[in-house]
């Protein structure tokens, strides 16, 4: 029996009549050229974002935690909201880096390096939250296991210990997991760069690369081992984020679907932060050729994916709480459709439920102004349902006689709006600066980059061909 | 050029072929490496396949380091959590056990994660015997394209078959595109 088999060629990730030496010139020309002068403008203004955050951090260590809306039943408001809405988004970057780098899924190259740079800082937003949350952030060191004088050592059966470890950790294997991608662009910045002071700062950070074979076979399998080893721990960082909650024994919260559910909508809405960065950022700089209509596509489909395993978990907790029979969970999922934060509750529904189902549609997917609303719309909805979850499920626990309705102050909105000065400071000074796009991952999955594409006459011919395949 | 001819004075210290394609380097590798040859490396500006085959090269050593290092953060890790909770500073929370594994989950993970990452990274470079102030390589000006667009293979005068003829010899019979000597 023989069968005739179309081959089908995936269709090329690089649009364009891109060389090597084309794509290095493309994405390292722009940290090498003066600076624009749009970044001074969007610099300045996340600039004083950033410093209208730091003055209202400033202006909480002096005062006290007062000054947010937090009240008796509900002790977790935006701080905690925030927390988690942006380390959600953090885990994008991972997923992309590390997770579609052992599926072998080559499309990353386009938008790795700018995704673990988005994940880094919106780790950086997030850890504050907790940190300025203590109340006294001049003890925080309390939190690690350092001998001290008191004799007193951290709890480590307390979820919010594991935070602790899980944040701390996730940040720092991201940090070295994007510098150790970063590490030969730094070196082709070094041999392209004319000033001296740009040539020695690269020249530092790139450690000497050379490029030299032997390296590269070393740093392919560190750089597949971090992979897998970063694999496990995005898991585990939304996992245990959704420990501070459902380990303890709040209604609406003790819930074993949280870590899946955390998990999903942390890709969920990090694809959506990834999107709305990409749309802008390929326009500014002219990446359509990398970061292309294919490549959004594939994004999108991500984000269907997990906003429809969102929105079962939406539908899961409601069946759960009618099926348990359990009065309290019940009375919480009540609550949510019509009590108080019922406006939180539709406007959640419609973000993740409704959403993401515009995304079943090719035209939808393939469409950059309709893909940057939906992504937008993605990322307000994730932040209302952290507010369900943290605010919605305190502020109406047990007793009727102790609830109480929590609102935020201006203080804990205009910190949360200044946490994006932050972020976009260190964003833009990553475009600024550093290679946007990982240059050697993109030329390594282009077709001349395999020995065998030079084999044939016309290299590109032979993927045309009919092949036979002879079946027993 | 004059930093070039300054050079020329100093000590060799390996030649350097340039080919145009990483077929044509994958070839040549082969052919230096089957001639002998043992102090010589190929420098791509990203990692290209079947070139370890052409060079024989062994499998790398960094995954042991980081067996090392996860070993270590797991066994760091449980170690401090049964010390600190169990005998140190024992906490009574709600009549839980005091030496309780499942607890301690969490926060191993974490370290030996933590750990695992340094001991790839470091050991990587370690390795590869980075950070490096300089490299002689970096004497030729031709080099830069090794970090762009440019595939070259260095054959060092270490080498106990280096002789400087019958290399660059064979970097021509392989088809290099440009031969430049590399001085220390």
């Amino acid at each position: 029996m023989s069968k005739t088999y179309e081959f089908v060629p995936e269709r090329p990730l690089v649009k364009g009549d891109h060389t090597f030496g084309s794509i290095t010139a493309l994405i390292s020309d722009t940290p090498l050229k003066p600076t624009p002068k749009l970044w001074y403008v969007a610099f300045g203004f996340a600039n004083l974002l950033l410093l209208m955050m730091l003055a209202l951090v400033g202006y909480l260590i002096w005062e006290g935690l007062g000054v947010w809306g937090l009240n008796n039943p509900a002790g977790w408001g935006w701080a905690i909201i925030n927390f988690v809405w942006w380390v959600g988004i953090g885990h994008a970057g991972t997923l992309i880096s590390a997770i579609l780098y052992l599926f072998r899924q080559n499309w990353r190259t386009a938008i790795n390096r700018f995704a673990e740079a988005m994940t880094i800082f919106a780790v950086m937003c997030a850890g504050l939250f907790p940190a300025i949350h203590v109340g006294r952030i001049w003890v925080i060191y309390w939190v690690f296991p350092i001998p001290n004088q008191m004799m007193v050592w951290p709890n480590f059966s307390s979820p919010l210990l594991w935070d602790v470890f899980a944040v701390s950790t996730y940040f720092t294997v991201s940090l070295i997991f994007w510098y150790v991608g970063l590490i030969p662009d730094l070196a082709t910045l070094r041999d392209r760069a004319k000033s001296k002071m740009a040539k020695m700062a690269y020249g530092i950070f790139s450690l000497g690369w050379t490029g030299s074979f032997r390296d590269w076979w070393n740093y392919e399998k560190a750089y597949m081992i971090l992979a897998g080893l970063a694999t496990p721990l995005v898991l585990s960082v939304h996992t245990i984020v959704s420990f501070d909650f459902s380990v303890s024994l709040i209604p609406g919260w003790h819930s074993t679907i949280f870590p899946p559910y955390f998990v999903a909508g942390a890709i969920y809405s990090g694809f959506a932060m990834v999107l709305s960065l990409m749309i802008i950022a390929r326009k500014i700089y002219g990446l359509e050729d990398i970061m292309n209509i294919d490549i959004m596509e594939r994004m999108n489909i991500v984000m269907m994916a997990t906003g429809n395993l969102v929105a079962f978990s939406y539908l899961m907790e409601g069946f759960m709480a009618w099926y348990s029979g359990y009065i309290y969970e019940q009375g919480i999922f009540y609550l949510y459709v019509v009590g108080p934060y019922a406006w939180g509750f539709w406007v959640l529904m419609f973000c993740n439920v409704i959403n993401p189902q515009f995304l079943w549609f090719k035209k939808v997917r393939r469409n950059v102004t309709l893909t940057f609303m939906v992504s937008i719309i993605a990322n307000i909805g994730m932040w209302f349902e952290r507010f369900m979850i943290a605010t919605a499920s305190l502020a109406t626990d047990f007793m009727p006689s102790s609830w109480d309705f929590y609102a935020p102050t201006w203080i804990d909105v205009l910190t949360y709006v200044g946490t994006f000065g932050l972020f976009f400071t260190f964003f833009l000074l990553f475009l600024r600066f550093l290679p946007m796009v990982a240059i050697a991952e993109v030329k390594a999955v282009m077709p001349q980059a395999d020995p065998h594409y030079y084999e044939s006459d016309e290299g590109e011919e032979t993927s045309t061909e009919a092949v036979e395949v002879e079946n027993k | 050029m004059s930093n070039q001819d300054k050079q020329e004075q100093n000590k060799l210290h390996g030649i350097l072929a340039e080919f145009r394609n990483p077929k044509e380097l994958v070839d040549a590798a082969k052919e230096v490496n089957q001639s002998g040859y043992k102090n010589y490396d190929a420098y791509t500006p990203f990692p290209i396949h079947g070139l370890d085959k052409a060079m024989s090269l062994k499998q790398s050593k960094v995954g042991w380091i980081v067996l090392l290092h996860g070993l270590i953060g797991f066994f760091g890790a449980l170690t401090l959590m049964i010390w600190v909770m169990g005998y140190e500073y024992p906490l009574n929370i709600s009549g839980k056990p005091f030496i309780n594994i499942p607890i301690y989950v969490p926060i191993t993970f974490e370290l030996t994660v933590l750990l695992s990452a340094f001991g790839a990274t470091f050991g990587m470079l370690f390795l590869n015997g980075l950070p490096r102030l300089h490299n002689p390589l970096f004497n030729v000006d031709r080099f830069d394209k090794a970090s762009d667009d440019g595939f070259f293979i260095c054959i060092e005068a270490e080498d106990a078959l280096f002789a400087e003829d019958k290399v660059k010899k064979l970097f021509r019979d392989a088809g290099a595109a440009n031969i430049d000597e590399v001085y220390e």
